[in-house]
């Protein structure tokens, strides 16, 4: 695997096409790994009958609330987990953990 | 077309989306994509499942620390202890809220629910207004619910985005302490296993 939990990232910015499973808001922003959940078969190309194969690192990604949108009501501290694939992700600066 | 349909019931509703759903399901059964059979077994499927098996492993997880364990390590074998059937290819994870931490579960990309366990979602979870909100304004929604954590309290939204399907572990309500596992069963409402939330008290 390439992350570690603890190991801040930033999603891609990518506006690849077609069944992805990288939400649009998520896109560019910086977190944390939390952990990784396992390998699963590619969505991207799972939903249009290929074998997804090989399959792609999951992980459980950490985001500060106030890092995702700028009018965030509530403390500091909350925060929102999503499940990223590996390919979506790139190492990345000052993600507090 | 056959000419008659293979299972016209009592009750059906007329909407343009069941009258759509209908003719794909008639369609498909018709160049043999799917057969009959296996229409029932999916609704039977799914009518099995119902929020009260997520009550069950709650009031359990109340009950005894070792089991509470196992539901947030491995939620399936927790599952399969009390006799449900976890089988998903997706991952179960159940999150556990503390006086400190509360956690709401969302999917915005579609309608990712936990159903293997707790059956169909409700039709406000697949709402756009829910999926579109609920990782925005997490606070605002909740308090739509009737439920306001205080400002001391980290919210957690947890968006399932992909292979796992998560459920909410609340916390057991304060003054229940002589209550027993039938009597906490009843507490635990849907909308507190979704975190929107908490149980009754």
């Amino acid at each position: 695997m390439t992350f570690e939990p603890g190991d801040n990232v930033r999603v891609l910015p990518s506006e690849k096409p077609g069944h992805v499973r990288t939400p649009g808001y998520l896109k560019g922003k910086a977190g944390w790994i939390e952990s990784l959940v396992g390998e699963f078969p590619n969505p991207e190309e799972l939903a249009y009958g290929f074998s997804g194969k090989p399959e792609r690192p999951l992980y459980r990604v950490g985001f500060r609330q106030a890092d995702l949108w700028d009018d965030y009501e509530g403390p500091a501290e909350d925060c929102l987990y999503a499940d990223v694939y590996e390919h979506w992700l790139e190492p990345g600066e000052g993600a507090p953990t | 077309m056959s000419g008659h349909h293979q299972h016209e019931r009592a009750g059906r509703t007329t909407s343009p989306y069941a009258a759509r759903i209908r003719a794909i399901e008639a369609l498909l059964l018709e160049k043999g994509v799917l057969t009959e059979p296996e229409v029932q077994d999916s609704i039977s499927y799914m009518e099995a499942r119902s929020p009260a098996n997520g009550a069950k492993l709650v009031a359990r997880a109340w009950m005894d620390g070792r089991f509470e364990e196992l539901l947030l390590s491995d939620a399936k074998a927790a599952a399969l202890q009390l006799g449900m059937e976890p089988e998903h290819p997706a991952e179960f994870i159940v999150v556990k809220n503390t006086p400190g931490v509360h956690n709401l579960i969302v999917c915005t990309l579609c309608s990712c629910y936990p159903r293997a366990i707790l059956g169909r979602p409700p039709d406000w979870y697949k709402s756009f207004e829910y999926r579109s909100r609920a990782v925005r304004e997490p606070r605002a929604v909740m308090r739509e619910f009737g439920f306001e954590p205080p400002e001391d309290v980290e919210v957690i939204v947890h968006d399932s985005t992909a292979d796992v399907r998560y459920m909410v572990l609340p916390l057991r309500p304060l003054g229940t302490e002589d209550m027993g596992e039938d009597e906490l069963v009843e507490l635990v409402t849907r909308d507190s296993l979704v975190g929107v939330n908490v149980p009754r008290s």
